[in-house]
């Protein structure tokens, strides 16, 4: 079976990042990701002014 | 109160000390004693610091015991905080090979200050990334309500040293649910202050972004005691305020009559289980908060959290895991190498959602003093439980604990989390507040606590 865009992310940025990767964690390293990502997709579709701006501290 | 004092709380412990009906030193044998019972049932300690305990112990005896609001009273921490002399391990076998802690964080000093005597250090999921209580290196904190099921976690030792009877008071960090989710699932109480009301300072951290330290307790007085004793600015945290001193212990009495008081809907009733939702109506029956709202994009918040929080703690141990990738709990290690991979992109939308979500839930606070939500969506799951059943929905255990905790947290407000004694198992329910006013948390629950709807019970170990 041909490796998903995802496997082939991982393997490059892990190279690329000087990650340690074993083939063996490759299953759950794609697991978190694919999390992630779904997650971080979610987050960054919400309209925001480009005026929002993170706080340097954030205060409660 | 019992005259071994064994499921005492601190402010009795103190009393009776203070009193000279006992002395610190007799409490402290006391509880090293139950902790050397216990602990081979419950797993809660990683460290005993008997000498340490019975030193202060007799410091404490010498002293103007009528000076000190925790006279005498034992207390244990998570072992991510620095213990001098000992080394930080932080739930992990990597830090073993640090050296010693140089000085006690400055929250086991402002404790000790008051009187409180230092027993040992607790066990705690790796690193904090952790919702279950369990950990490969040191084996699984116990649920003192049934020593097959999790604790919760990332604080698991804390929750269960406290529900388990054998300190009336603990200290533990929440980034995402890591006080309120063990308090919920041990049936004790539980205060995550506001972000930068306590001070992170010589504490191992995990994402600076969101880290808070707090107290567990078995009665809200005992939490309003302890943090008041640890209030104050320390410039060694660059989050910590320069807040004066706004002491909570006088206001306890004041009761709710006037409070508003609204429920949490929408996003944290769907995914609760009975036992949550009963838990729940219980504490806003018994509050009269009838009304209940919608927090805007809960969800959004805590998928914030989550990327926030991946991403930042793999940036502090990224130097570990190029160099030692085979010494972290796999389960740790797999999400903090998917965490580095996360776009930046990601991170900075995150973060910029963190002050729109802040905006968000201040002005709800304009009308409202306090918001009730579950603090777990369900209650204590075995031990290696991987995923539970709700309305005929597998979800994960691990990734779920935290669902209602996150949100919360992820701007920092304070709560408290507030045990309801359900059979067979308790759970917990957040007190959730405006920024700055862990005093009106703290009032409700000790409202609840007095009306007899929230409470620790003993367990049988």
């Amino acid at each position: 079976m041909a490796a998903s865009p995802l496997d082939d992310f991982i393997a490059v940025a892990a190279r690329t990042l000087d990650l340690p990767f074993d083939p063996a964690w490759q299953p759950a390293i794609k697991a978190n990701l694919e999390v992630s990502l779904t997650l971080g997709a979610m987050v960054a579709e919400f309209p925001l002014s480009d005026a929002a701006e993170p706080a340097p501290i954030f205060k409660a | 109160m019992a005259d071994n004092f064994d499921w005492a709380n601190a402010a009795d412990i103190a009393k009776a000390v203070a009193s000279g009906k006992t002395t610190a030193s007799a409490v402290t044998e006391a509880a090293l004693t139950r902790i050397a019972k216990t602990n081979t049932a419950l797993n809660a300690f990683t460290a005993v610091t008997a000498e340490r305990a019975r030193a202060q112990a007799k410091k404490v005896d010498a002293s103007d015991k009528m000076k000190l609001p925790l006279a005498g009273v034992p207390f244990a921490v998570k072992n991510l905080f620095d213990i001098a002399g000992m080394t930080t391990v932080a739930g992990s076998k990597i830090n073993r090979a640090h050296p010693a802690a140089k000085a006690d964080s400055p929250l086991i000093a402002r404790l000790e200050a008051a009187g409180a005597v230092l027993v040992g250090a607790l066990n705690m999921g790796e690193y904090a990334y952790d919702f279950t209580g369990e950990n490969v290196h040191d084996g699984p904190a116990r649920n003192p309500h049934d020593i097959t099921r999790m604790t919760g976690g990332s604080s698991g030792g804390s929750g269960s040293a406290v529900g388990g009877g054998m300190v009336p008071l603990a200290l533990g960090s929440d980034t995402n649910g890591s006080i309120r989710v063990p308090a919920s699932l041990c049936g004790i109480f539980g205060l995550k202050p506001t972000y930068g009301r306590l001070t992170r300072a010589r504490s191992f951290p995990f994402v600076a972004s969101l880290d808070h330290l707090g107290p567990f307790a078995r009665s809200v007085r005992d939490l309003a005691l302890s943090y008041d004793a640890m209030q104050g600015p320390d410039i060694e945290d660059a989050a910590c305020v320069d807040r004066g001193f706004e002491p909570t212990l006088p206001l306890l009495e004041r009761g709710v009559d006037g409070l508003r008081i609204v429920t949490a809907g929408g996003y944290f009733r769907k995914g609760a289980s009975p036992e949550a939702l009963e838990a729940l109506g219980t504490v806003a029956k018994a509050l009269g908060a009838a009304k209940e709202i919608e927090i805007p994009e809960a969800a959004r918040a805590r998928a914030a959290a989550y990327i926030i929080t991946t991403t930042e703690g793999a940036a502090l141990h990224l130097d570990r895991l190029r160099k030692q990738p085979n010494d972290f709990d796999p389960a740790v290690r797999d999400r903090f190498i998917a965490g580095a991979m996360v776009p930046a992109t990601y991170v900075v939308k995150a973060q910029n959602f963190r002050r729109w979500y802040r905006e968000r839930m201040l002005d709800i606070f304009k009308d409202c003093d306090a918001i009730l939500a579950p603090a777990t969506p369900i209650t204590a799951p075995k031990l290696g439980q991987v995923m539970f059943n709700l309305d005929g929905v597998e979800l994960p255990v691990r990734a779920n604990l935290g669902v209602f905790t996150q949100p919360i947290s992820f701007i920092g407000l304070p709560v408290v989390a507030v045990p309801v004694p359900l059979k067979p198992l308790p759970i917990g329910v957040q007190i959730i507040c405006a920024p700055w006013r862990e005093d009106v948390a703290l009032r409700i629950a000790y409202a609840l606590e007095k009306m007899g709807v929230c409470a620790t019970t003993q367990p049988k170990i």
